[in-house]
């Protein structure tokens, strides 16, 4: 009720902001209005397009950072480690690192001088306090990264020497030293950001925009282009025109159809996106807590018609939670596990006692264009086993709030998305008592398997953990999985240099425009 | 001098031809509205799908007569709710006048100052979509249209001398209003349901195409519209089709509306 008196109060305050004539309007357009300028005139700066809005606080050692938002600070913020667009890390704050013969102690020596973005000197104590704000609860009881809770010891001998010891050897112990490193006595991380990244966080305007400005004083080569605005464009048509435009002049995840719109004008750069689509399923909540039934789903979904109707043929099948460009943990074989098969289907329901078939929900996220569409099409072939879809579309925000944190959905279309680029990062969220395992999926098997993965020295044994948590999700349906979409970026010409990550990451430092 | 009223020939032709398709459109498509991949996707028109297809494989013509039938059936009961809540409201406030009257006048001024279709955004906003939250938000932004002409009808007829007459002979209020009022009111509310039932088509195909109305994959002319922008470059057909059906859904309407008009101002 409370939301739904906020949301009266907002369109009533639009509405007085139409009455009253929106004084900001014009500024808008002002900014809108650098056209294609001829390229030596061209300002060495961009505009970048992004669906929607950051996350309410921007302070990277508070859980509850989207995948959007982490994308746009992935180049505000910088940890020990950092990752490069091939998936292997190197130091960024740290200047190097040495591991003990046992794998238990791991010593960095930070960069010598290597300066915030408001111009203190990064210092041990802070990687340490960095460090150990990751893994306490915060507010709303969640850890940024729970992995690192294996740190038994922080020890900083020196102000540019960091000494961390383990419980147990962990190879992928450096992925999670990529936590943002930000200065202990700062106050405003959560308005106003400062790391060590290539640009610097400058402002941001709520439901509007966000400008980064390149940081002069960063440790490497630093970013290429001087300023950055994200503009935030919550539909696809507009995101577009935008572009045809001039307003924009880079936007990922752009759906086929949008893409297909594009003049000459841009070149489209085709990656795959580091996430997994699937209908995710409310394991909790009849009739999705009877695996029966998720299997059924399983084998009522097309995925090939998915793709080929709704994303003209982009994207590859997954068939668990882990995504292929994760290479060595991505079980290749588990997209056979559930073959389109409607009579199969029918008799799973049959056999769960729902041979009439059911009525369901799918939420979506309606800014997500692909999402809606795919809802669409899950919806039309659910009709064959006798399931009634009823698709609702919400706001991102409400989204957020009601389905992924408040668990309060049936079903609901979206990408999951990895911090790092490791099959932890993907699957620990079905952990049963997990604090973002939004689906409430509860298999003890699961559990086990990744606290033996996660205990595991050993390289090899660690990685069939994994494959073998990743069968487990898939056997018993956890969710219907569809794809790994592909990511399609719209540059306009003459903007070079772009990069895709294994994980859910847009780096703008290596863009530059080409003479 | 008997003279055809051309208006109302050619809009109840019109209209006629628009309704049988939306009857049509409820007992039979071509094919099923929402069957994913009935064609090939983007296909322009042909024998096969004679309005094309969407980004879907979906046949717009069968879309279409779904489309036009939520959407007629949409400003249907939102032009009833509105009529019948509306002319009531009308009748009783001018009738009896006074300080209800007043109250309910300004009341209703102040919901008229604000947009039509902000008001219905903000009733959808708090109670969700879907189709029949539509009905209902754009019922009751259409209540004061109706209740203010009603209002002036009845003040101007409350005292004439056949009112005055009937209400001597010991006639009750409740008889006046609704057997020797209202019927004389026609000739003023006729055409102001069909211009509300235009623009009803209006409000719905604005809303969908914002995004608020009906929900996917249900069609509705405003969006499908809303769809088709999208794909402009790509199938402008889409866009044509479904515009044009609009155009004409509310011609037709118009034209009866300026008929009846005609009508009445021969009558008086």
């Amino acid at each position: 009720m409370k939301k739904r008196i906020t949301v009266a109060v907002l369109i009533l305050t639009m509405l007085m902001g139409l009455l009253t004539g929106c004084g900001t309007k014009t500024e808008a357009t002002e900014s809108d209005a650098p056209a294609p300028v001829p390229a030596e005139k061209r300002a060495n700066e961009i505009s970048v397009g992004i669906a929607n809005d950051l996350t309410e606080s921007l302070n990277p050692l508070k859980s509850g950072y989207t995948a959007g938002t982490r994308e746009v600070m992935f180049n505000v913020f910088e940890g020990l480690m950092k990752l490069s667009s091939d998936g292997s890390l190197y130091p960024a704050v740290a200047e190097k690192y040495e591991v003990s013969e046992d794998g238990l102690v791991y010593t960095f020596t930070i960069r010598d001088g290597i300066k915030y973005h408001n111009g203190e000197t990064v210092t041990a104590q802070d990687v340490a306090y960095s460090v150990e704000q990751c893994m306490t609860p915060d507010e709303s009881g969640a850890m940024v990264e729970p992995a690192l809770t294996m740190i038994e010891k922080i020890e900083t001998p020196d102000e540019r020497t960091v000494v961390f010891t383990i419980a147990h050897p962990d190879g992928e112990f450096l992925n999670y030293l990529t936590v943002a490193v930000v200065p202990e006595d700062y106050t405003e991380q959560d308005t106003k950001p400062v790391g060590t990244g290539p640009f610097k966080f400058v402002s941001r305007s709520a439901q509007d925009s966000v400008v980064l400005e390149k940081f002069d004083q960063y440790w490497g080569e630093g970013a290429k282009l001087d300023k950055v605005t994200f503009k935030i464009i919550e539909n696809a048509d507009s995101m577009v025109l935008s572009l045809q435009s001039g307003a924009i002049d880079f936007c990922n995840h752009l759906p086929t159809i949008q893409a297909a719109q594009l003049s000459d004008d841009f070149n489209i750069a085709e990656g795959s996106m580091a996430l997994v689509q699937a209908l995710y399923l409310n394991n909790k909540v009849a009739p999705f807590d009877n695996e029966l039934v998720r299997q059924a789903l399983c084998y009522a979904t097309d995925r090939k018609q998915i793709i080929d109707v709704a994303f003209d043929g982009y994207g590859s099948v997954v068939g668990s939670s882990v995504y292929p460009t994760l290479g060595k943990w991505y079980d290749e074989s588990l997209n056979e596990l559930y073959p389109y098969d409607v009579e199969k289907a029918k008799e799973l329901l049959a056999q769960a006692g729902y041979g009439d078939g059911f009525n369901m929900t799918i939420t979506v996220p309606s800014n997500y264009q692909q999402h809606v569409d795919t809802a669409q099409v899950l919806a039309n072939q659910y009709k064959e086993i006798g399931v009634n879809v009823e698709i609702q579309p919400v706001e991102w925000a409400t989204w957020v709030s009601e389905a992924y944190n408040g668990r309060n959905f049936q079903t609901t279309i979206t990408g999951v998305d990895a911090h790092y680029p490791t099959a932890r990062a993907m699957m620990e969220r079905f952990i049963s008592d997990q604090s973002n395992n939004f689906i409430n999926y509860d298999n003890k098997d699961f559990d086990s398997l990744m606290a033996e993965a996660i205990g595991t020295s050993d390289e090899a044994q660690r990685t069939e953990f994994y494959i073998e948590a990743q069968r487990n999700l898939a056997q018993h349906a956890a969710n219907v999985y569809i794809q790994a979409p592909a990511d399609l970026v719209a540059v306009r010409k003459g903007l070079e240099g772009v990069n895709f990550y294994p994980i859910y990451a847009l780096d703008l430092a290596s863009l530059y425009w080409a003479e | 001098m008997k003279k055809r009223n051309w208006y109302l020939t050619l809009g109840f032709i019109l209209t006629g031809i628009i309704a049988s398709f939306i009857v049509m459109g409820f007992i039979w498509t071509p094919y099923d509205p929402n069957a994913i991949m009935a064609g090939p996707k983007f296909s322009p028109p042909s024998f096969e799908h004679i309005m094309g297809t969407d980004n879907f494989g979906r046949d717009i013509f069968s879309r279409v007569l779904q489309g036009a039938g939520s959407t007629a059936l949409i400003a249907l009961c939102t032009v009833l709710i509105g009529a019948l809540i509306g002319i009531a409201v009308g009748a009783l406030t001018g009738y009896f006048g006074g300080i209800v009257d007043e109250a309910l006048m300004r009341f209703n001024d102040a919901l008229t100052a604000f947009p039509s279709i902000l008001v219905a955004l903000v009733i959808v906003g708090v109670m969700g979509g879907g189709k029949y939250n539509v009905i209902l938000a754009l019922g009751i932004v259409f209540i004061p249209s109706f209740a203010r002409v009603t209002r002036t009808a009845f003040a101007s007829l409350r005292d004439v001398n056949y009112v005055k007459s009937v209400r001597l002979m010991g006639a009750k209020p409740a008889r006046i209003i609704c057997l020797h009022i209202l019927p004389n009111t026609i000739s003023v509310l006729l055409p102001a349901i069909t211009i509300g039932f235009n623009n009803a088509v209006l409000a719905e195909a604005s809303m969908s195409y914002l995004g608020i109305g009906i929900k996917p994959p249900d069609a509705s002319l405003g969006y499908m519209l809303s769809e088709a922008q999208g794909m402009l470059s790509i199938a402008p057909w889409y866009a044509i089709w479904t515009g044009g059906v609009i155009v004409i859904m509310i011609f037709a309407v118009g034209l009866i509306g300026e008929g009846l008009q005609h009508c009445g101002r021969e009558s008086m």
